[in-house]
């Protein structure tokens, strides 16, 4: 739709009037999303191979990846959920619930946002986890988040949208808070470790291509990001 | 919303709105092209992202000034924590390792701030005074025994924890793009949420209160935490709308069964602007 209307010519609502009919159009047309106020920037992901894809460049790439590893997060906590280790004491198995349930909201927040431009379900590979051992799944679980939280800080400076940078901060430091939390559960006060934490008290972070190359290995499908020096 | 009374009121105080407006200002086209596909339910955040874009100019802080306010609030963190630690009495034995990591990375993250606001040629600012207590310099603020009773030490390090997380959330826009700072940035950001967690799960595990390592809010009211006195630092947690999107309106994790307002909440940790921080902390932990 073009604002640049001569509704009024010379008189001086014209901008107003430009600006109203902008703000009443969404009446004519219900879309999902309008956090960018624009179309998402570059190039959308393709198919590589029947089992591959690669997430294409710009903000949607960035958005696809972080759909990516939240479908990667979601369908984990799932399966955590459908199959609880042995032992499992309810303090955890709430809070694994409370996990599960971010995730599977991350997930579809995304899948919402990217609509037709979004990469198609996944399917994981969690043959390395065993489900009914506790300390496989928290390793797992460790490692999911850990790597989610330095994805986030690794990828926020390639998006171009203030406002998907402030979501992609909103949900980064919830994939941190579970971070601290799964690894106090394995080992009480190693809620930031110096794995994960630098000597000036930073977050580590990570590039597309490091953290597409540890996800991959918990994917059937794999994903790449050429644009990002990245083919699985 | 009448929008034609609030146009008229910006109009009073900047008579060059409807130029900034224009469509044919820059900033303003790649809005305007996206018009038809703005959902009736995001008008208000359209609205919002609209008016931040033809204001762009005016209000944005630059990155020195994000560098220094992080400053400030290290330099409250790491005196916070200090001032903790040498309190004799204050925390337990077995509680000192866990209270030392996260002293340890606040004092890192302000010589870290230091050095990059030098590097940049600039000049950090000095650490201002603070009032633990929250008691703008009396020593004497409804926190008056946060040095003496561990209980009260974990609620106030909870709360700079949590808000720690928001301002930092804030200001991530000011950096859009720049690699070094907005890197750096988020990830103190993240190191904060971390150790918002970990004091969370130790207030839960002490007994103090009974909440979770992430924020649960209800739809009233973003402050889980027990303590009614810091409501304003969790004001805006219960948000539920995302980019325009209420979320318990998704697909839930259980089919059938519509996302819990909290669950809603907790998946999304708001930020807070630089403005909203400091009317919270000024006059109460910072003297003025």
């Amino acid at each position: 739709m073009k604002t640049e209307t001569t509704q009024n010519p010379g008189g001086v609502n014209l901008h107003r009037r430009a600006f109203l009919q902008y703000a009443g159009a969404g009446a004519a047309a219900i879309g999902l999303l309008a956090a960018g106020c624009k179309k998402l920037d570059g190039v959308g992901m393709k198919k590589t191979s029947a089992n591959g894809i690669d997430i294409g460049s710009g903000d949607l790439a960035i958005l696809n990846y972080a759909y990516a590893l939240e479908q990667l997060e979601a369908a984990f906590y799932n399966q955590v959920a459908t199959t609880p280790y042995k032992n499992i004491n309810a303090s955890e198995s709430y809070r694994l619930l409370n996990i599960r349930g971010h995730e599977v909201i991350h997930r579809e927040f995304f899948k919402a946002a990217l609509g037709a431009n979004a990469i198609p379900d996944l399917t994981p590979d969690f043959s390395s986890i065993d489900f009914t051992d506790r300390t496989s799944v928290l390793k797992a679980a460790k490692a999911f988040e850990d790597t989610g939280v330095a994805a986030y800080d690794g990828a926020g400076y390639l998006i171009q949208n203030p406002d998907y940078l402030t979501i992609a901060g909103k949900i980064v430091s919830v994939e941190a808070r579970h971070a601290a939390y799964i690894r106090n559960l394995l080992n009480f006060g190693d809620y930031a470790g110096s794995d994960v934490i630098d000597a000036n008290g930073l977050n580590n972070s990570m590039t597309i291509a490091q953290v597409l190359a540890i996800a991959n290995t918990f994917l059937k499908t794999k994903v790449s990001a050429s644009h990002y020096n990245y083919v699985a | 919303m009448n929008l034609f009374n609030i146009i008229e009121e910006i109009e009073k105080v900047d008579p060059e709105f409807t130029d900034r407006i224009n469509p044919r200002r820059d900033a303003i086209k790649n809005i305007t092209s996206f018009g038809s596909k703005v959902a009736l339910a995001s008008l208000p955040f359209a609205m919002g992202t609209m008016f931040k874009k033809a204001y762009a100019a005016d209000s944005t802080a630059s990155v020195t000034d994000v560098l220094n306010y992080a400053l400030t609030l290290e330099y409250l963190e790491s005196y916070f924590y200090n001032s903790g630690t040498a309190a004799k009495g204050l925390i337990p034995t077995s509680d000192a390792s866990y209270i030392a990591d996260i002293t340890d990375d606040e004092n890192h993250h302000v010589t870290f701030l230091q050095g990059v606001i030098k590097s940049l040629g600039a000049t950090p600012v000095t650490a201002p005074k603070f009032d633990l207590t929250g008691g703008n310099g009396s020593g004497k603020g409804p926190f008056a025994d946060v040095l003496t009773n561990y209980q009260t030490f974990l609620a106030v390090a909870e709360t700079f924890e949590d808000t720690g997380v928001r301002a930092y959330k804030g200001q991530a826009p000011n950096l859009l793009g720049n690699q070094v700072v907005l890197t750096a940035a988020l990830s103190i950001h993240a190191v904060e949420a971390r150790h918002a967690s970990a004091i969370r799960l130790l207030r839960c595990n002490k007994g103090y209160a009974s909440i979770e390592p992430w924020i649960t809010s209800s739809a009233s009211n973003g402050n889980d935490t027990g303590i009614p006195l810091i409501d304003g630092n969790y004001k805006g947690e219960n948000n539920i709308t995302q980019g325009g999107v209420d979320i318990t309106s998704l697909p839930s994790a259980t089919p059938g069964q519509k996302t819990a307002i909290g669950l809603a909440t907790a998946a999304f940790d708001e930020p807070l602007s630089m403005s909203d921080v400091l009317a919270l902390l000024v006059g109460t932990f910072i003297v003025h």
